[in-house]
């Protein structure tokens, strides 16, 4: 209770901090809304829906994307580990690949699927993909050998190593992976929403974009806290109850 | 497989290392790890071996386990020829190993549920039994982290008993822990291995935990690895560490060890 009423404080601070600059005038109101307006954006977005339908449009790339991108990478990150060979090949792509921004996929994809909502799912299925494979690898190279060792002399060998042994014995590596990878799909897709401008959905990207193109700075603001807000809880929903459980587990983490 | 017969306990094994050499080889130099070393065990035997460290004893009980394959010779475990671990010799390591991902209890059946011919419920009654058996029962659902490393070793112990294996190997598996928890273990694991015959090896390079534990204790000296002397100790069980006989047969055998030791440093 402590820690949220802390916590509480320091964003009201933060607003309040916001407010007084805004009252003092040293920046022009075009550059900087008040943080009334801004909320007065959110509330009357809220009420005429598209702020929902933005939003909803977003997470639904955001999930198939993500989804699509967790099925190929940890498989291809599971063989990199396993074989030279596709450490040699597949391996050194990734690694190349994970490098290059997922702006950088956008033009392609453009030119690839036009104004599409496979062109938006491309670019975010290639922002995930190699993260994930990369931490997949990078985990089951992090398993104590001894580990391999116990399970081999009590006769664990095969598909029972793989997924009674290596796979739970990463479990922390993939946990951590898969959260750079959900930050990346994020990031991805966002870059794609505000340069692909498509008819099929309007996301909280295209909000974004608009707000600038109507110079609606309350609007970009706006967008903008409910865009830090989403991967906020994400984190706080999907992620932070399973590296509670891992902590508790492996007895790792401080306090 | 009945229940009452798991927990009854296989006949122990008899164990024969023929002429087994290894090599290590990297690109800078060869390591002649163990030369012709030929060792009978017999069914129920506890036998300790004891040398300096790098004197090949941990490789030999790699090989016997399977975990390494020999260069040269072979290893017969009742007359079958080692190709592969097998459940029938588990081995216990110097760090306990266990799964964080499990609680004690499932890693004690971790072993058991690649075991065929049992149902789950049987499986479990057999790792209770063998959680009590090392006195860890108030632990069953504790996770690995929570436990001292005394405790850890005691799972690792019911891990690599309750399969049932024939052959038990431990590579120095009281090296890490303090003294106190280490004699509360040696009068552990005499309990328990009266009670449950299995042959074992049991490596290390404490002189007075080999003396204290074993049947027989063989001196191995390093590079190579070989096979120096044997002494058999006829103390009666259960022996304490700090008893007088033990201290005079631990004696004898340091002197031998140490004689091996410098003439090694003199050659």
């Amino acid at each position: 209770m402590r820690r949220f009423l802390l916590a509480t404080l320091f964003f009201v601070v933060l607003i309040a901090i916001w407010h007084f600059l805004v009252k003092a005038g040293v920046y022009s109101p075009v550059l900087l809304p008040s943080p009334q307006s801004v909320g007065e954006y959110l509330v009357g977005a809220a009420r005429d829906g598209t702020l929902f339908q933005a939003t909803g449009v977003t997470v639904r790339r955001l999930l198939v994307g993500y989804f699509i991108g967790i099925m190929i990478g940890l498989p291809l990150g599971l063989f990199t580990s396993a074989s030279k060979f596709v450490e040699d090949t597949i391996g050194v792509l990734a690694l190349g690949l994970q490098t290059l921004p997922s702006v950088c996929w956008i033009p392609l994809a453009l030119l690839w699927f036009g104004q599409t909502e496979s062109a938006m799912l491309f670019v975010v299925v290639m922002g995930t993909v190699w993260s994930v494979v990369i931490a997949t690898d990078t985990g089951v190279r992090n398993i104590p050998p001894i580990f391999a060792r116990a399970a081999k002399t009590m006769g664990s060998t095969g598909l029972h190593k793989w997924t009674k042994v290596i796979l739970p014995a990463s479990l922390p590596f993939l946990v951590s992976g898969m959260k750079q990878g959900w930050a990346f799909a994020w990031r991805s897709l966002m870059a794609a929403e505000i340069y692909v401008t498509i008819l099929t959905g309007f996301g909280l990207g295209h909000l974004l974009h608009y707000g600038r193109e109507l110079n609606a700075m309350e609007q970009v603001i706006g967008v903008m806290l409910v865009i830090i807000t989403i991967g906020l809880l994400t984190d706080k929903i999907l992620f932070s109850p399973v590296e509670r459980f891992l902590h508790n587990r492996w007895g790792t983490g401080l306090r | 497989m009945s229940l009452q017969e798991e927990l009854q306990g296989l006949p122990p094994a008899k164990l024969a290392v023929e002429s087994v050499s290894k090599w290590f080889r990297t690109s800078r130099q060869s390591v002649h790890a163990l030369d012709n070393i030929s060792l009978e065990i017999a069914e129920g035997e506890f036998v300790c071996l004891v040398g300096p460290s790098g004197c090949g004893k941990s490789t030999l009980l790699d090989i016997i386990a399977g975990l390494e394959v020999p260069d040269e010779g072979r290893v017969m475990a009742d007359n079958e020829p080692v190709l592969n671990p097998g459940r029938h010799r588990l081995v216990m390591f110097q760090e306990a190993a266990l799964f964080p991902w499990l609680d004690v209890i499932g890693n004690v059946m971790f072993g058991l549920k690649l075991k065929p011919g049992l149902r789950n419920k049987e499986r479990l009654e057999v790792a209770k039994f063998f959680i009590q058996l090392v006195g860890l029962e108030k632990f069953s659902h504790a996770h690995v982290h929570e436990l001292s490393g005394g405790m850890k070793q005691r799972v690792a112990l019911a891990r690599a008993l309750a399969p049932n294996p024939r052959v038990l190997l431990m590579d120095e598996p009281f090296a890490a822990l303090d003294a106190l928890t280490r004699e509360q273990l040696y009068s552990d694991i005499q309990r328990i291995w009266q009670k449950r015959r299995k042959t074992i090896l049991f490596v290390t390079h404490n002189v007075r935990e080999a003396v204290c534990l074993a049947d027989r204790v063989i001196l191995f000296s390093r590079n190579p690895g070989q096979i120096r002397e044997q002494f058999e100790i006829p103390l009666p069980r259960p022996r304490d560490i700090n008893s007088i006989e033990l201290a005079e047969h631990a004696g004898e055998i340091t002197r031998a060890l140490k004689g091996y030791v410098t003439g090694e440093v003199a050659e």
